[in-house]
């Protein structure tokens, strides 16, 4: 498991928090098809590091950036986003 | 390459079992091959076999990075069934299904191949109408299908918690006798030893780094091992797809997650069928060995760590004490994880990519290696002739863009309808 550094709470259970998608998958509003159709479908879906979007779930409920190594899981980075993130 | 037999195993037995020759040669790569499959696993395999003993091809190579059948072939639960809801998996997975039955016939390989039944469980009514409703479906496409009372379901599986006041009450099932399970190692061998005697040059410890490119085709691939050129190249590397499709510049609609799996010590038999349970996502059968083996949901977020993480398998242990309680008396010896490319309608893409000359087969999700025979098959067709196949035409990466997607659950909208 493992320990996710909310920018709300500090270090967490990671059985407190659910991934929702990747950065590169959220589709903004006013995107074209083209574009829509791409981040909707498609995924960088490194064998490296990559931006997740995580929720605390089971804790503050806030949503965030997870910087993560998808071999090693070694987390480099966690940001706290806005709702405009998720627009 | 000697027949194994009954006989030769008795001649073997009166000279001390010195007849005994390596299954498959390690030969040199050639500095070009007519066809290239990256991925040494079950699939890449059957592939090659197939392309050379039904498409009659010679000059083919099958590249590993690590060694044969050491990824998902040799980290699955071994179920072989094609109980599915929607016609185009139908179509593939009962052509698989047909070819499992003559399977160690055909390879002169005994790949264990054990039809004892696939059974789904029901857990309420709602489940049991979903389960006729499949069950209508297959039988229409000409699979069998019975749908089964809980008395039928309590006799087949005595074990099961049947009792009114389960955490998980079962009112039925659904059961495709023909399905069952295999030996999964001895596919991947039992394919890589008929390929090889029909020529197919297998070179492990060989990791495909890039492609050689010639304008907008691809015309060889560049390995640690060297450069190869190929007239076409074909991917088959199940869950690093999108990796290896990135070094040609493709952005493929798959994500790899890690699906994780476990086996206990060896028991007497207590485990008669394959029994699973949509449900929950949980699925139990018992190895020839002994061993009861089960499997559970993937680790839900990336990764390609191929170590999974006990939070999830505690919730595949806990489903399957809940169905079976006996199994809370038995030790787990081993857990394992594979690499999985999770596709956006949870089923495979076999066919062309934008690339020319290059091809795909991935995006098998949890479910690939039922599909070993039909997956083997139908690529070597795409790769032979460059066209696909009819039972793989539906399944072509661009049916994302097409919105021509097919419901591997057959249960309604995609995962990026939330």
């Amino acid at each position: 498991m493992m320990l996710i550094p909310c920018p709300h709470c500090g270090p967490r259970a990671q059985s407190e928090f659910i991934y929702e998608r990747t950065v590169d998958s959220v589709v903004p509003l006013d995107a074209p098809s083209q574009e829509a159709m791409t981040k909707l479908f498609t995924r960088n879906n490194p064998r490296g590091v990559d931006d997740e979007i995580w929720r605390h779930t089971y804790g503050c409920r806030a949503w965030m950036i997870l910087t993560r190594h998808r071999v090693t899981n070694e987390i480099s980075g966690c940001r706290a986003i806005g709702p405009e993130a998720l627009l | 390459m000697s027949r194994y037999s009954a006989f030769s195993l008795l001649r073997g037995a009166l000279t001390g079992h010195r007849h005994w020759q390596p299954a498959w040669r390690d030969p040199e790569p050639k500095s070009h091959y007519d066809i290239i499959i990256i991925g040494g696993g079950g699939h890449g395999l059957a592939t090659a076999y197939y392309l050379a003993k039904v498409h009659g091809l010679k000059n083919i190579a099958v590249l590993e990075k690590g060694w044969i059948g050491g990824g998902n072939t040799g980290r699955n639960t071994t179920i072989v069934r094609s109980n599915y809801r929607l016609e185009p998996l139908h179509n593939l997975f009962e052509f698989g299904l047909k070819l499992w039955h003559g399977l160690s016939d055909e390879l002169n390989y005994n790949v264990m191949f054990s039809p004892r039944g696939a059974m789904f469980l029901g857990h309420s009514d709602a489940d049991m109408v979903k389960l006729a409703e499949r069950g209508d479906a297959m039988r229409c496409d000409g699979i069998d299908a019975d749908l089964m009372t809980r008395a039928e379901v309590a006799k087949l599986e005595p074990l099961l918690d049947m009792s009114r006041d389960a955490r998980f009450p079962i009112q039925g099932g659904l059961i495709q006798r023909r399905g069952g399970t295999a030996r999964h190692d001895a596919v991947a061998w039992g394919y890589a030893r008929g390929a090889d005697s029909l020529g197919v040059d297998i070179i492990q410890e060989c990791e495909v780094t890039g492609f050689v490119r010639d304008g907008d085709a691809v015309v060889g691939v560049e390995t640690t091992r060297g450069r190869i050129g190929a007239g076409r190249v074909g991917i088959c590397v199940a869950g690093h797809s999108g990796h290896v499709a990135g070094l040609a510049g493709l952005k493929l609609p798959v994500e790899s997650q890690t699906l994780q799996a476990m086996v206990t010590e060896g028991v007497k038999p207590m485990i008669n069928s394959v029994i699973m349970s949509q449900s929950l996502h949980c699925y139990i059968s018992q190895s020839d060995k002994g061993g009861v083996v089960f499997g559970g949901d993937p680790d839900n977020w990336p990764s390609y760590a191929q170590r999974g993480h006990p939070m999830v398998m505690e919730g595949a242990v806990a489903q399957g004490l809940a169905l079976v309680p006996a199994l809370s008396r038995l030790r787990m010896v081993r857990t394992w994880s594979g690499v999985t490319d999770m596709s956006f309608d949870g089923a495979p893409i076999i066919g062309e990519t934008p690339v020319r000359n290059l091809f795909l087969n991935g995006g098998w999700c949890y479910g690939g290696f039922k599909a070993t025979p039909a997956s083997g098959w139908t690529y070597a067709h795409t790769l032979a002739t460059g066209k696909p196949h009819a039972l793989n035409a539906p399944f072509s990466l661009d049916r994302f863009e097409r919105g021509a997607t097919i419901d591997e659950t057959g249960s309604g909208p995609m995962p990026n309808s939330r």
